[in-house]
């Protein structure tokens, strides 16, 4: 820690603004996973006489992989880099 | 396949799994854990989230409802994939504070309560029954579909024989694998290796059923396809509502399941690891999932009507002739129940021991609490909950039927658990949170789940009256179970869902927002909602020199073990600064030792065993202050001054020590002259007189062999002395001849004993020994070791004041050290003599009536350092106790 007591500055150096955004991308993956899985209500399968178990299975699965894909994307780049912010606020807020 | 033959690989693959966790358990002993410790088994042992319900009851439950299945794998996807919100705080929470199960943390969280403990302990216990008889039902059911009679015409037993047969053996396997001891962080390396097999085993048997399925016995997936499309299940009814119902209540179930939370947090050796679970669980899930929809579809298709579908799995290859196949489907079957049984009944257990049984056995002895053995109570009680929990699970299964989807009896589970969800989030995130506002929340929502889910599962009529489903209780109809306050169009399980954690929540809130926490609380609550700021300080409360560490020490080894608790002291005592096995009292070292004993009787009880020690815990308005405070420089700036003022605290102490060291060997000096001038006059005048007489002639025979020989003795006991300095000058220049050698350590003890049987011949001692572990052999030079022997033997003849003197001698191996205590039952050597004794001359009592000149101890220690060991007095033993520790090896020195 460089000086005490020390103000937060208003601009970050750019990997510590990277390390936010990635840290702010892991926050949201859940909320679009919420989203992509709900998506299927609205088409209301109960209501149709397609035959929807095949499509919207394949949907599911699909949007699972991608989902877990990003999340490997995302866990790994936030472990990489994990130890070098020093700027790295305690859980408070979203980031400056 | 023959029912004995069954029996047989079920016996061979449990056996199997033993030597895997012992093997592991081995590896963890000798400290090599690597590969234990890594992601990947982190990530497998996660699975046990996946049961027979998985195994078995997800292609029932889709051959039912089509894809509605995936809920119960997508709620926990959500969860994992967004574990930067609330998973990675559990984690960090649970490694910070030793939690030791979820019901710790929720009690941990709003001050140690212990009455919160036992409303999560007794909601888990309820709430796994139907888990639990689940696993049962689906072995049950597996044998049943499997088995046939042998060939001489043993027919396998009925499915109730069956179900107590698999309830008993689950629970033997359970207390031999899981309790055989009380770690100091409930962590268990052997179980945690044994389900990551399991996993794996559970995966590819499921994996290679749907391999069968899709490319042999259809046409790979576009024919699989074609399949589903002209299948029962082709067009799946979703049900919004049960949609989102259900991928909550999975998410939920995943974090608050006791089992999960065991293998998730409790047993979390590095929190990396969640982050490569955080893709790897899902993806585990996923593979698991793959093939369910084409198993159900096919089995709808070739198998007859009347086949239950949550046997799929195993029929379908059955009848397709895939006897190993089969076998190994069993097999994948047998190890998601049988995972899920052990880890959960662990976590149970630990849960009752912890917040039921030991705060009830502290209020009934308290006394005894901190002096008996409570490691054997603890054993004993996890134990007999083990049992109880599987005896529970099978009264549920005997009561229900046995005949219930799996699906269904494993959803009434996940909703009992979720009531635990609204005080574990909010209680992370939020500092308003009260314990009072947990016990109403939690406890409304169990009563709703009980009332609307779990008792009208029995049936109509079972404990619930039919008419009350009708018309409500005493004819209230908006109390009906299935229809509260008139809410009569929801599915019964989405309603008992949405009642139970909405008044959970809503009883929650109210009762926060009107109560006020107690001090503790609120530290409780800063810590954990904070736990990311480091700067925060650990709570303390423990006023400095209440407590005497020597009995702090008494009551930890009965809790950690004699070995765990010595080496704990001895690092706090080294951080202070001090030598010894005795650090003072500071709050910081009583917040510390605290914690650690949280790790295994939990943090209310460990709490509760210290406040009889060191009265009760306050807390300081600057306590306080620190917590409050919202700004981070101050605290920063000032941590940096405690930590600059601990350095020049521990500096001082240790110059303190130094300088009392120095003032009293000055003293000893001035002693040692005037006692070695005493020693060596009182023979030479003696010499002196007698010689004079001699001289003078004239004297009867008898009486000048008389003075010749108290002449004799003098000048013995001369030498005697001389050599003794002599020998010590040696020692302690190093220039002694070490007669290296291979010698057994229970000759040197027979030799040593027989020597010092000639001090004090008339006190008759009782020798305990553990001859097998003396049986070590010991490079060393053996006469000089037999020299510290006979010293610590004839110290303890002649000092120990008991009326009945016993002294027990035990030998430890540990690493390439062996470890020799002696342990008598005299009063001991009182605490501020003890930094003495192994000073020259240091005789305790000022009568020399042990003849002795004080060398003896000075000359021990001085050996065992040319030996390249230690000697050291024990304390907290119940008398007099030294520990003699040399290594097993002694090399040459390089001359």
């Amino acid at each position: 820690m460089a000086q005490s007591p020390r103000t937060a500055p208003l601009f970050l150096r750019p990997a510590s603004y990277r390390q936010r955004r990635r840290r702010d991308a892991a926050r949201l993956l859940p909320v679009i996973g919420v989203f992509l899985l709900l998506l299927p209500v609205l088409w209301a399968p109960q209501d149709t006489f397609y035959r929807d178990t095949a499509p919207d299975g394949i949907y599911l699965f699909v949007v699972w992989a991608v989902l877990i894909g990003l999340a490997m994307l995302i866990s790994r780049s936030l472990t990489a880099t994990d130890e070098d912010d020093p700027e790295a606020p305690g859980d408070q807020g979203l980031g400056q | 396949m023959p029912f004995n033959i069954l029996v047989l690989s079920c016996l061979a693959y449990v056996i199997f799994l033993f030597g895997v966790a012992w093997a592991a358990e081995r590896r963890a002993d000798r400290g090599r854990l690597g590969w234990l410790q890594s992601p990947l088994i982190y990530t497998l042992s996660l699975s046990i989230y996946c049961t027979a319900w998985t195994f078995y009851g997800a292609v029932g439950y889709a051959a039912r409802s089509g894809l509605e299945f995936l809920t119960i794998y997508l709620g926990p996807t959500i969860v994992f994939i967004g574990w930067w919100w609330i998973l990675r705080k559990l984690v960090r929470i649970g490694r910070q504070q030793r939690v030791t199960s979820i019901a710790d943390l929720i009690s941990s969280r709003f001050g140690k309560s212990n009455l919160l403990g036992v409303i999560v302990t007794v909601i888990a216990v309820v709430a796994a029954t139907p888990y639990i008889a689940l696993q049962l039902q689906s072995v049950t059911l597996s044998f049943s579909v499997f088995a046939s009679p042998t060939d001489d015409g043993f027919a396998p037993p009925g499915t109730e024989a069956t179900a107590v047969w698999v309830a008993c053996g689950l629970a033997l396997f359970t207390i031999l694998f899981g309790t055989r001891n009380l770690d100091a962080k409930e962590q268990h390396h052997g179980i945690v290796t044994a389900i990551a097999v399991e996993a794996v085993v559970k995966l590819v048997a499921l994996i290679a059923v749907g391999v069968f399925v899709v490319w042999f016995m259809a046409d790979g997936p576009a024919d699989m396809i074609a399949r589903i499309d002209a299948s029962e299940i082709a067009d799946w009814n979703l049900q919004p509502g049960r949609w989102a119902g259900l991928l909550f209540a999975a998410g939920a179930a995943v974090i608050c399941l006791p089992r999960m939370f065991q293998v998730m947090v409790v047993e979390n050796a590095d929190e990396r690891h969640l982050a490569t679970a955080s893709w790897a669980f899902p993806l585990y899930l996923f593979a698991m999932s793959l093939f369910i929809v084409p198993i159900a579809v096919m089995g709808l298709e070739r198998l007859p009507a009347t086949a239950n579908p949550d046997m799929f799995v195993l029929t379908l290859p059955l009848a397709e002739g895939q006897g190993g196949l089969a076998m190994l489907a069993f097999l994948g079957g047998f190890s998601s129940a049988t995972s899920m049984v052990i880890v959960e009944s662990i976590a149970l257990a630990t849960m009752v021991s912890n917040h039921i049984v030991m705060p009830v056995w502290l209020r009934l002895r308290p006394a005894k609490a901190v002096s008996g053995d409570v490691r054997r109570l603890v054993l004993l009680s996890r134990r007999i909950s083990i049992g109880v929990v599987l005896g529970l699970g099978y009264a549920y299964y005997r009561m229900s039927g046995g005949s219930t989807a799996l699906a269904a009896i494993g959803l009434i589970a996940f909703v009992g658990v979720a009531q635990f969800l609204p005080a574990m989030v909010f209680g992370i995130f939020w500092r308003g949170a009260t314990r009072i506002g947990a016990a109403l929340g939690m406890t409304v929502g169990f009563i709703v789940w009980a009332y609307t889910l779990f008792l009208p599962s029995f049936g109509a009529d079972a404990v619930i009256p039919a008419m009350v489903f009708i018309d409500g209780p005493w004819g209230i109809g908006w109390l009906r179970p299935r229809a509260l306050f008139g809410v009569s169009t929801m599915d019964p399980l989405l309603h008992a869902l949405f009642w139970s954690m909405f008044l959970n929540t809503a009883a929650f809130l109210t009762g926060s927002l009107l109560t006020f926490p107690g001090p503790v609380e609120r530290m409780q609550g800063a810590a954990f909602v904070r736990v990311f700021d480091t700067t925060t300080g650990s709570p303390r409360g423990w006023q400095r020199g209440l407590a005497e560490p020597e009995d702090l020490l008494v009551m930890s080894q009965r809790i950690m073990g004699d070995e765990d608790a010595l080496v704990f002291f001895e690092a706090e005592a080294k951080r202070q600064g001090k030598a010894g096995y005795l650090p003072d009292p500071t709050p910081e070292f009583m917040a510390r030792l605290e914690r650690r004993l949280a790790g295994s009787v939990g943090a209310a009880t460990a709490h509760a065993m210290m406040s009889q020690l060191a009265g009760r815990a306050t807390v300081t308005v600057e306590d306080l202050m620190a917590v409050a405070s919202e700004s981070a420089q101050i605290m920063e700036y000032s941590a940096r001054l405690e930590s600059q003022q601990e350095e020049v605290t521990r500096t001082a102490r240790a110059l303190r020590e130094a300088n009392e060291k120095l003032m009293q060997l000055s003293i000893q000096k001035d002693a040692f002259l005037s006692q070695i001038s005493h020693e060596l006059r009182t023979p030479m005048t003696s010499i002196r007189a007698f010689s004079e007489i001699l001289t003078e002639g004239d004297l009867p025979p008898e009486l000048v062999a008389n003075y010749g020989r108290i002449i004799h003795d003098e000048a013995k006991r001369l030498t005697r002395l001389l050599d003794d300095l002599l020998d010590l000058s040696v020692l302690e220049n190093g220039t002694v001849q070490l007669n290296l050698g291979l010698s057994n350590l229970s000759q040197m003890i027979d030799r040593a004993l027989a020597s010092a049987s000639h001090t004090k011949p008339e006190r008759s001692f009782v020798i305990h020994r553990d001859l097998p572990m003396e049986n070590i052999f010991i490079r060393t030079d053996a006469d000089r070791l037999v020299q510290v022997f006979i010293n610590l033997i004839s110290n303890a003849r002649k000092y120990c004041d008991a009326t009945a003197p016993e002294l027990r001698i035990s030998v430890r191996q540990k690493g390439g050290r062996v470890t020799v205590d002696f342990v008598d039952n005299g009063s001991g050597i009182a605490k501020d003599s003890q930094a003495l004794i192994f000073e020259k001359f240091a005789r305790l009592t000022d009568q020399t009536r042990a003849g002795g000149a004080g060398l003896g101890l000075a000359i021990c220690r001085e050996v065992m350092a040319n030996l390249g060991g230690t000697i050291s007095y024990l304390p907290g033993q119940g008398g007099a106790a030294f520990r003699v520790a040399v290594p097993l090896r002694l090399e040459r020195k390089a001359a």
